[in-house]
This record gives structure tokens, C-alpha cells and sequence, in this order.
């Protein structure tokens, strides 16, 4: 596919996305959480790319979500710009930090330690009753926007092109990242690490880099999310919802920005179907369009709008090892 | 270091693999702007020498200067920093690359990776890594996955990579297995009036005693771990125990 088709295919989707309030009302709140959870899961596909499997990114999320909580409770800050800003400098922080650590390891070792860090913190936001409200979480005030107050509702409808205006901006930024050397150097380091050194390049840098990217992603769809659902539950940290975002990610495709947003919002609607006709169903379904997606859309649902030359999928490259 | 011409010298340098001396007490030293071929039999401890030199082996004694000062101890990321690049006996490439990328990433790593947003693909990397590229003879298929190359391809895209990074000593470990007898003296020709416009001094593990012949000023031959003759191509060719030890082997 030729790169201004692919760009026509992507403006369509930002179109029917910013249509969709207007077309089916009753789909704007879900979809809102869908792109914000849409950027933790582009966060976990970088890592992807170099790799990486974290089953422990919805640290991050949760990160973004308890920091907007806090914010807006404990330090009277209601604007939404504001929140966001805070949100996403405190787990680029912890990003760094944490990844500083995690990016020495590979394979199941890195897998497993970010499990690990994940389920410590959701056990003290579970535990410490008196910080984060313990199993009850927190609720999040809705928040103001430059100034202005506005109700529930109407903050719903604004926050959705909030998060449509973000997709474009941010995944703008992380496509440019992506075709930078550091994002090419990712693929290097799946492919040949050690050749990667041989040219003078420490692979630890550059997965500290995207680590941190990663984090900042996470953060971003976990105020997202939180300002949007008014309520910050331990539950955003469980191992369950950062397998979800690997699920999203994989599902959707690593090969370019777009595919754990298209990943994220076609699990949306398929989650909401199976709502209404199959409601027990709900794992077996997920389980099912993740064996059809590794078996017939090896590149996820991105490979079917374009198509990045043969490169191999997360699961095949993975073979070659 | 006594030798103002010594570009790159080691001491006393051995490594054992569980009884195997790959390198036992070697002391040289390379000579700035000299071609030095190594021959030697398989398992003698040639590419493991190119493997301490690039600080990958550590060496259980002895130590490895570069211009005098110690570089035994440095990951090969920081030597190869310092101006040593090599190429591998095994292809190593960045396989869901295209020849192209996995050039411009080597030109990046020479400049600098870290440079915020810059596309990789831009008109200067581009231009160099097409040079490159037509230099060798790899246009055909600058726009193909490494990955997907048979072998003589991809070991001369592994041999450009590491001509990409304008070094100041370049090892090459066997630089023409793989490649065609036919082409292997058009590469060599190419390759090493590239290495003398540019200056780089050259360390060439070889075993095509014809290529040796041709291209190296000086010669090192590799047994058991030990060098057991070292001089012009012409003087050690007529060597008794070289005859021996390799070319009777070859
Ligand atoms: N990482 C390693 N672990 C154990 N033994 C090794 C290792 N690397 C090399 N050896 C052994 O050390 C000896 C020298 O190996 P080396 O690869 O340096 O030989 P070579 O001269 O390059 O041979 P060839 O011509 O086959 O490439 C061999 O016996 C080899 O089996
Ligand atoms: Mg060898």
C-alpha cells in the first residue's frame, strides 16, 4: 500500500471516530476509555517492537490515574490540561526510574519483573486504606477546562475530542520517534543486540528511551481514563489488565502508531456485542480473535491497511531465536 | 608504548575455553595503514583474537592497547567507539531491516544516535549508505530485508556495515567466505582501495592463500593459540612449519 492511501485510510478512521458522538451517542463514553487505554497499549508495543513483552505496564496506567486522583483531591488541582501534564511528568519519572532497572533484562526476566513490580503496587494501593482509599479506590471530580465548569456529561463529550486530538498529536510524535534512529535502533535490538554494540550503541539506552516513552503512554491513558470513569480503582494495576494491553497491542499490530488504537477500539466494539448477546463469553471471545488474529493477520488488525514489507510478527520472531 | 607506529598492540593475552587454548601469551602489535592477514587452521584462534581485540573475549592474562592505552576492559561498545570496527565470520545483521536501514543505522551510531526526531532516512544517510552500497555492489537489493539475502549478500552487507562506521582498524573475519572465487578478487580490490583512500588499517582473517598473497603487506599466522610466523606473505609462505600447519591443512 502506498503511503498516501495508508494516510487517507488513517484520516477516515480520525473522521468516523470524531463522527461517531453524532452518529451513536450511546458508544462516546466506551470509546473514550478505548483510546485512552488506546496509548497504554501503544506504550506496550514499542517495547514490542524491541522485543519485549512487559506483563506489568498497567503500573503505569494505574500511575497516571492515582496521580490525576491525588491532584484533583489532595492538591485542588481541577484542570484538565494541568492533570494531565502532572499525570504524565510523575510516570515519565517512575518510567525512567523503574525502566533504568527493568531494560538490563530480557525475555521472561523482563516479562516477569515488571509482573512482579506491577502486583507490589497493586497490593499497596489495595492495602493503604488511609492514602488511596484501599480496594474503594478514589473518586475524581470532574475536572475543569481552562476555567470553566461543566457538567458530567458535557465533560464526557469534550474529553472524547480531547482524546481523538491526543491520538493525533501524540501518535504524530511517536511516529516520528519510531522513524528516528532510536526508533530503528528498537528493531536493531531485536534482531542483533550484540551487533547493535558492535556499532558503538548501548542497546540499555535505547530501551531506557522507549521505556520510558512506554511510561509516559501508559500515564497518559491512565488519566485519560480516570478523569473520564470519575473513579480510580486498584484494579488498574492488576496483572489481568496489563495482559490486556499486550492482547490490545498484539491484536491491533506493532507495525505502525495506529494499531493498538485500531486494536483497542475494534475490542471496544466487540466487547460491547458481546454484552448484549453473550455476555459470559467475554474471555472465550478475546482468546478467539487473538488465535484468528495470530493465524490469519500475523502483523495484527494494522497488517490489513498496510502492510510493512515482509517483517515478520511478534510471535514468529520470537521463533527465530 | 615504545612503538610510535603501533595502532593497536596486545600484551601477553591468553584465554582458555575449558582446556582449549584459543590464545596462549600472544604479544604483537598492528601498524598503522599496514593490510595484516591472518591465516591459520580452523580452531587455531583466529576469530577469538578479533574478539579480544574488540573487548567481547576478556582475556584471563595480558592486556590490549589501542595507541598505548589500555582498552582491555572496555565493553566492545566503547572500543568500537574508539574507532575499531569489525565484520563477522557469521553475518551479523539487523534481519527485518533492508540493506539501506541497516547502513543509515550505522552511519547513525557513528554520528550519534540520540537525535530527538530526525527521520533515520534523510537525504545525507541516504546519499552515504547509496555510496556505500554502490561501492560494493549491493543495489539490486538495497531495498531487501538482510534477513531474506543468501549468504555471500549478506556477508558482504555485514563487511559494508562495519565500513560504514569509518574506522580507524578494521578486522574482517573472512571477509570472502561465502563469496563466489569469481568475485572474491573484484570485492577485495574494491574493499581494499577503500580502506587506503580512507586510511583505515586492516587486520584480515583469510583463507584464500591467493587473496593473502595479494592484499597483505604483512602476514600472521595463527596455531593452536600461538602465532608461529609473522612477516612479509612471500617470506612466510615459505616457512616449513607454516607449510604444515596450514597449508598442508587447506
Ligand atoms: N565461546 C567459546 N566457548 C568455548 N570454546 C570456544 C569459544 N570460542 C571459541 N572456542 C574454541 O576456541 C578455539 C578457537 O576458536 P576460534 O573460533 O577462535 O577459531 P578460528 O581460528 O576462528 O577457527 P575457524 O577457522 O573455524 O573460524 C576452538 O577450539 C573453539 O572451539
Ligand atoms: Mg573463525
Amino acid at each position: 500500500m502506498r503511503p498516501a492511501t495508508l494516510y487517507l485510510l488513517l484520516a477516515g478512521g480520525v473522521l468516523a471516530m470524531a463522527a461517531l458522538p453524532i452518529l451513536l451517542p450511546w458508544k462516546q463514553f466506551v470509546m473514550t476509555v478505548a483510546m485512552a487505554k488506546g496509548f497504554a497499549a501503544l506504550g506496550v508495543a514499542l517495547l514490542l517492537r524491541a522485543g519485549m513483552i512487559s506483563i506489568g505496564h498497567a503500573l503505569f496506567l494505574a500511575l497516571g490515574a492515582y496521580a490525576a486522583a491525588f491532584m484533583s483531591r489532595g492538591a485542588g488541582i481541577t484542570d484538565l490540561g494541568l492533570l494531565i501534564l502532572g499525570s504524565v511528568a510523575i510516570s515519565t519519572v517512575c518510567g525512567a526510574l523503574v525502566g533504568a532497572y527493568m531494560v538490563r533484562y530480557r525475555a521472561i526476566f523482563f516479562a516477569m519483573l515488571n509482573l512482579a513490580v506491577s502486583m507490589v503496587v497493586f497490593s499497596l494501593l489495595a492495602k493503604l486504606y488511609r492514602v488511596t482509599g484501599g480496594t474503594d479506590g478514589m473518586r475524581v471530580p470532574v475536572p475543569t477546562i481552562f476555567g470553566m465548569e461543566y457538567d458530567k456529561s458535557q465533560f464526557d463529550a469534550i474529553l472524547y475530542y480531547v482524546a481523538l486530538v491526543l491520538i493525533v498529536a501524540v501518535g504524530f510524535l511517536v511516529h516520528r520517534y519510531l522513524k528516528s534512529p532510536l526508533g530503528h535502533a528498537l528493531a536493531a535490538v531485536h534482531s542483533n543486540e550484540v551487533r547493535l554494540e558492535y556499532l558503538g550503541v548501548s542497546a540499555w539506552r535505547v530501551l531506557l528511551v522507549a521505556y520510558t516513552v512506554s511510561a509516559a503512554l501508559a500515564g497518559l491513558g491512565g488519566v485519560l481514563t480516570a478523569v473520564a470513569v470519575g473513579h480510580v480503582l486498584p484494579e488498574y494495576a492488576y496483572w489481568t489488565e496489563s495482559g490486556h494491553l499486550v492482547l490490545t497491542a498484539v491484536l491491533g499490530g506493532i507495525g505502525g502508531v495506529a494499531g493498538p488504537f485500531l486494536g483497542s477500539i475494534f475490542l471496544e466494539f466487540v466487547h460491547s456485542f458481546a454484552v448484549g448477546y453473550a455476555d459470559d463469553a467475554w474471555n472465550m471471545i478475546n482468546g478467539i480473535a487473538l488465535l484468528l488474529v495470530i493465524f490469519f493477520l500475523p502483523q495484527g488488525l494494522y497488517g490489513l491497511i498496510a502492510r510493512r514489507r515482509a517483517a515478520k510478527s511478534v510471535m514468529e520472531r520470537d521463533e527465530d531465536k | 608504548m615504545s612503538d610510535e607506529r603501533a595502532l593497536l598492540s596486545v600484551r601477553g593475552i591468553t584465554v582458555n575455553f575449558a582446556g582449549v587454548k584459543a590464545a596462549d601469551d600472544v604479544t604483537l602489535s598492528i601498524n598503522r595503514g599496514d593490510f595484516t592477514a591472518i591465516i591459520g587452521a580452523n580452531g587455531s584462534g583466529k576469530t577469538t583474537f578479533l574478539n579480544i581485540c574488540t573487548g567481547y573475549v576478556k582475556p584471563q592474562a595480558g592486556a590490549v592497547y589501542l595507541e598505548g592505552r589500555e582498552i582491555t576492559a572496555l565493553p566492545p561498545r566503547n572500543i568500537a567507539r574508539q574507532g575499531i570496527a569489525r565484520s563477522f565470520q557469521i553475518p551479523q545483521l539487523f534481519t527485518d531491516q533492508t540493506v539501506r536501514e541497516n547502513l543509515m543505522l550505522s552511519i547513525a551510531a557513528r554520528e550519534g544516535v540520540f537525535q530527538g526526531f530526525t527521520p533515520l532516512d534523510r537525504p545525507e544517510y541516504r546519499a552515504e549508505a547509496d555510496e556505500l552500497i554502490a561501492l560494493v555492489g549491493l543495489q539490486s537489493v538495497a531495498d531487501t530485508l538482510t534477513g531474506t539475502l543468501p549468504e555471500g549478500l549478506r556477508k558482504l552487507a555485514d563487511v559494508t556495515l562495519a565500513l560504514a562506521l569509518k574506522p580507524r582498524l578494521l578486522l574482517l573475519d573472512e571477509p570472502t567466505s561465502g563469496v563466489s572465487a569469481l568475485e572474491r578478487f573484484d570485492i577485495m580490490n574494491t574493499l581494499m582501495n577503500a580502506l587506503r583512500e580512507r586510511e583505515t588499517t586492516a587486520l584480515f582473517v583469510e583463507h584464500d592463500m591467493e587473496v593473502v598473497r595479494r592484499y597483505a603487506d604483512r602476514v600472521l599466522v595463527w596455531d593452536t593459540g600461538s602465532v608461529i610466523a609473522d612477516g612479509l606473505p612471500d617470506t612466510v609462505f615459505a616457512d616449513e612449519r607454516v607449510i604444515k600447519s596450514v597449508l598442508g591443512a587447506v
